[in-house]
C-alpha cells in the first residue's frame, strides 16, 4: 500500500465533522427545513404526553382509590397483578416452575440464535431443555407436585405455544414443500389442496375447528385437552404457510443442482437431505424468521378458544374487580411492551442471519 | 419434471419394483389411500358421535328464525329473519370492515413506505419507528387497545370531538354524515358505470389506432364527456331528493347522520394500521427495486417527468408490488374476522352465535370457511389477473 491509498481510505472513513454538512440533510433546503420541525414538534408533542402518563402523573405507590384520582398511569396495578400476568393460575407456590422452566428457555434460545453452535449437539440440547422444560411445568413425579395444563397460563404458555408449534411444524412444513414441488400428481394435489384450504382461512377457523369441531371428529371415550388441541391447531396453520416460503427457497435453487445429484446417482431423499434442503433453507431463513415472529403474535389468538396466554391472562388481570375501570389501559400497554421487545428482538436476529447470508456463495 | 422429448426415448413402462415410475404409482396410491381412509375413519367418528348425542345434522337451520339482534347491518334485518339472512349480514359486515379498512392502508402505507425513503433522516427514522411499532404488536392486542381507548377514554357523546365539519368522535363510536339512498340512487350509480364502460371501450378504441397509426390518437375532452354524460342526464330525468343527513350536536345527543359503533371503528381503525405497516414496506421494496438507470435512460430519451413516472417507473414498480400486495389484502380480510374479540358482528361471530344457539358446530365452521375460502380464492384470481396484466411481457 502506497502512502496515497493511506491517505484515501482514511478521509474516506473518517466522518465529516462541520456542523453544515451534518445539519444539511435535516435544513438543507427550506421544504426539508419544514420537515424537520415538523417532525420535531410531533415528537415533543408525544413524548411530552407519554412523559406525563408515565411518570408525571403516574401513581407509583398506593391503593386502587389513588389510581382512581389521577389520570396518569397506575404502577400499583402493574406491581400487585405481575405474577399473575405472567403465570396466570399457575399454583402461586409453585410459580418458581414456570419461573425456571421460562428462564430455561430463553437460555437455550440464546444459544440456539448463535450459528457457532448450530449442529447436531444442538439438537441434543434442544430435546433435553424440551424434556426438562416440561417436567418442570407439568411435575408429577421427581418430587414436583402435578399441575393440569388446565392451570397453566401466561407468558410460559404464549411461549409454548409458539415454540413447539414451530418446532413441530418446520419438519411438517418441509415435507409439505417438497410433496408440493413434487412430479408425482397425486402427492403435489393432496399437498396444494392442504396448503391452499389452510392458508385461504383465518387462523381462527381453525382454532375453532380444533376447539368444538375435533372433539366430534374423535372416537367417543378419546378426549384431548383444550390446550393440546389448539397447539395440534397451531401446528397445521404454521406447516402450511412455513411449506410456502420453503417452496421458495427450493424455487430459487438452480435445476442444475438436482441434476448433478442424479448423475451423482443420489437418490430422492439422499437428494433432498444432502444437496437441495441445505441450500434451499439457508436463502429462506430471513423470512421463516419473520414468519416466525407473525406465529408468536397469531398465538394470543387462543385467547378467543378460552385458553389463559399471556393476553388473556392480562386481560383477566384487568378484570380483577378491585382494580376494574381504574387500570383500562395500563395492562394492555404493558402486554404491548413486553410483545414489541421480544418481536423486536427476533427481527434483529433476522436482520443479523440476512447478513451473515448475504456474503457467501456469489 | 422430464421434457417430452426425454419421455419419448424412455424404455417402455413394466411393472417392476425397480421402476421409478412404478414406485411412484405405488407412493401415490398408499398417500390417496391413507387420506381417504383417515377420512372415512373420522366421518364414521362424526356420524357416531352426532347420532349419539343427538345433535341435528344438515343446512335445514338456515331457514329457520334467528331471534338474535345483529347490532348494525347494511341491509335491513330483523331477530325474526333467517339465520341465512343473519349469516348474509355478517358477510356483508365482513367485506365491508375489510374494503374500507384496505382502502385506509393503502392510502396510509403508500405516504409512509414514500416517507421512509425520505431524504430527511428524522423524518425516514420517525416512519420507520412508526412501521416497526406496528408490526411487532400483535393485531388483536391492537383491536383491544383500540377498542379500550374509544371505550374509555374518548369522552361522552356530549362532548363529543369534532374531527372535520359533521363527523364526531365520542365514546359511543364515530357519527358522519348519510344519505338515505334510493332506487334513483342506484340508476345514476348504473348510469356511472355505463359511462365508465363505453369510456373505457373508446380508450381502447383509441389504442388500437393509436398503434396502428404510430400517432397520439388521444382525446381526453370526449372520454370525460363519455363518462359524465350518462350519470348527468340519468339525474335530469329522475331528480332524486338528495336526502343528506347530517349529524349536529345536542343537549345529550347526536341527532341525524350515520353512528358507526365503537367496535366497528374499533376494528376498522386497528385494521388498517396494520395493515399499513405491511403495505409501507411493500411500497418501499418496489420503489427501492428500480434501477436509477431507467429514470435517467427515460429522461434521456427526452420524456416528461410525469411521462417518466407513468410509463417507465410506475409500470415497474407495480409489477414488484402487485404480489405481495395481493396477500396484504387478503390478510386484511382474513385478520377481520378478530372481530369476534371485540364483538363486531362479523360473519365469524355471527355463526358462533348460531352455533350456540343451534348447537350444530359442524356446519356453520364449514359455512364460514367456504365464506373465507371462496373470498380469498376471488380476490386472488382478481389480483392475479390483473397481475398478468402489467406483468412483463418476456419474448
Amino acid at each position: 500500500m502506497t502512502a496515497e491509498d493511506v491517505s484515501i481510505s482514511v478521509q474516506r472513513y473518517r466522518p465529516s465533522l462541520s456542523l453544515k454538512s451534518r445539519l444539511k440533510p435535516y435544513f438543507g433546503t427550506p421544504v426539508n427545513g419544514a420537515i424537520t420541525v415538523g417532525c420535531i414538534l410531533i415528537i415533543a408533542w408525544a413524548l411530552k404526553h407519554v412523559i406525563a402518563w408515565l411518570l408525571v402523573d403516574a401513581v407509583f405507590t398506593g391503593a386502587p382509590a389513588v389510581c382512581q384520582q389521577q389520570g396518569g398511569a397506575c404502577w400499583p396495578f402493574l406491581v400487585a397483578k405481575m405474577r399473575f400476568m405472567l403465570f396466570g393460575f399457575y399454583p402461586f407456590e409453585e410459580q418458581w416452575r414456570p419461573l425456571l422452566a421460562l428462564l430455561m428457555f430463553f437460555g437455550t434460545c440464546g444459544i440456539a440464535m448463535i450459528p457457532m453452535f448450530w449442529g447436531r449437539r444442538l439438537l441434543v440440547l434442544g430435546a433435553a431443555a424440551c424434556i426438562v422444560i416440561f417436567w418442570l411445568m407439568l411435575g408429577g413425579f421427581g418430587g414436583l407436585v402435578y399441575v393440569p395444563t388446565s392451570k397453566w397460563g401466561g407468558l410460559p404458555l404464549s411461549f409454548m405455544l409458539s415454540a413447539v408449534g414451530l418446532v413441530c411444524a418446520f419438519p411438517l412444513g418441509v415435507l409439505l414443500a417438497l410433496a408440493r414441488a413434487s412430479n408425482l400428481p397425486a402427492i403435489r394435489v393432496l399437498a396444494v389442496v392442504f396448503i391452499e384450504l389452510v392458508r385461504g382461512v383465518p387462523l381462527i377457523s381453525i382454532l375453532f375447528m380444533a376447539s368444538v369441531m375435533l372433539p366430534l371428529f374423535l372416537p367417543t371415550g378419546v378426549n384431548i385437552d383444550n390446550l393440546l388441541r389448539a397447539q395440534v391447531a397451531i401446528i397445521l396453520f404454521a406447516a402450511a404457510y412455513i411449506a410456502e416460503v420453503v417452496r421458495g427457497g427450493l424455487q430459487a435453487l438452480p435445476k442444475g443442482q438436482v441434476e448433478a445429484a442424479s448423475a451423482m446417482g443420489l437418490h430422492y431423499w439422499q437428494t433432498m437431505r444432502l444437496i437441495v434442503l441445505p441450500q434451499a433453507l439457508k436463502i429462506v431463513i430471513p423470512p421463516l424468521v419473520s414468519l416466525f415472529i407473525g406465529f408468536f403474535q397469531d398465538t394470543t389468538l387462543v385467547t378467543i378458544v378460552g385458553l389463559l396466554d399471556f393476553l388473556d391472562t392480562v386481560r383477566a388481570a384487568m378484570r380483577d374487580p378491585q382494580w376494574q375501570g381504574i387500570a383500562v389501559l395500563e395492562g394492555y400497554v404493558f402486554a404491548a411492551f413486553v410483545y414489541l421487545v421480544f418481536s423486536a428482538i427476533m427481527g434483529a436476529y433476522s436482520r443479523f442471519l440476512e447478513r451473515r447470508f448475504r456474503v457467501g456463495h456469489d | 419434471m422430464l421434457g417430452a422429448s426425454m419421455r419419448v426415448a424412455q424404455a417402455p413402462f413394466r411393472l417392476n419394483f425397480r421402476d421409478k415410475r412404478t414406485r411412484g404409482i405405488l407412493y401415490q396410491c398408499l398417500c390417496v389411500a391413507s387420506v381417504v381412509a383417515a377420512g372415512l375413519y373420522l366421518f364414521n367418528n362424526v356420524s357416531e358421535n352426532l347420532a349419539r348425542q343427538s345433535i341435528a345434522t344438515g343446512f335445514s337451520y338456515l331457514w329457520r328464525e334467528a331471534g338474535f339482534v345483529i347490532s348494525q347491518s347494511p341491509i335491513d334485518y330483523q331477530p325474526s329473519d333467517s339465520y341465512a339472512k343473519a349469516l348474509l349480514v355478517g358477510i356483508l359486515n365482513t367485506i365491508r370492515v375489510s374494503i374500507l379498512a384496505s382502502v385506509a392502508a393503502t392510502i396510509i402505507g403508500t405516504l409512509v413506505g414514500i416517507g421512509r425513503l425520505s431524504s430527511n433522516p428524522l423524518f425516514a427514522r420517525l416512519m420507520l419507528l412508526y412501521v416497526e411499532a406496528l408490526r411487532n404488536v400483535p393485531l388483536l392486542l391492537l383491536l383491544f387497545l383500540c377498542y379500550a381507548v374509544i371505550v374509555t377514554i374518548l369522552p361522552p357523546v356530549r362532548e363529543a370531538l369534532q374531527l372535520l365539519p359533521f363527523v364526531f368522535l365520542s365514546n359511543s363510536g364515530l357519527a358522519v354524515p348519510s344519505i338515505a339512498w334510493s332506487n334513483d340512487h342506484t340508476m345514476i350509480a348504473a348510469a356511472f358505470l355505463f359511462g365508465c364502460g363505453l369510456a373505457y371501450l373508446y380508450a381502447r378504441h383509441l389504442r388500437l389506432r393509436r398503434i396502428e397509426s404510430g400517432t397520439d390518437q388521444s382525446n381526453w375532452p370526449l372520454i370525460s364527456a363519455i363518462i359524465a354524460i350518462p350519470p348527468l342526464v340519468a339525474w335530469l330525468i329522475l331528480r332524486p331528493e338528495l336526502d343528506l343527513s347530517l349529524p349536529e350536536l345536542g343537549r345529550f345527543r347526536l341527532a341525524g347522520g350515520a353512528q358507526l359503533t365503537p367496535e366497528f371503528v374499533a376494528l376498522f381503525v386497528g385494521l388498517a394500521l396494520s395493515a399499513s405497516a405491511n403495505v409501507a414496506e411493500i411500497v418501499r421494496s418496489g420503489i427501492l427495486s428500480i434501477r436509477k438507470g431507467q429514470r435517467e435512460a427515460a429522461a434521456a430519451l427526452g420524456l416528461r417527468s410525469s411521462r417518466i413516472m407513468r410509463l417507465v417507473i410506475l409500470p415497474q414498480a407495480l409489477r414488484v408490488i402487485i404480489p405481495p400486495m395481493t396477500s396484504a389484502y387478503l390478510n386484511v380480510f382474513k385478520n377481520s374476522s378478530l372481530a369476534i374479540a371485540i364483538g363486531y358482528p362479523d360473519v365469524v361471530m355471527v355463526s358462533n352465535t348460531t352455533m350456540n344457539q343451534t348447537g350444530q358446530a359442524i356446519e356453520p365452521i364449514a359455512l364460514f370457511m367456504l365464506v373465507y375460502l371462496s373470498l380469498s380464492i376471488t380476490i386472488s384470481l382478481f389480483m392475479n389477473w390483473y397481475n398478468a396484466r402489467v406483468a412483463l411481457r418476456e419474448r
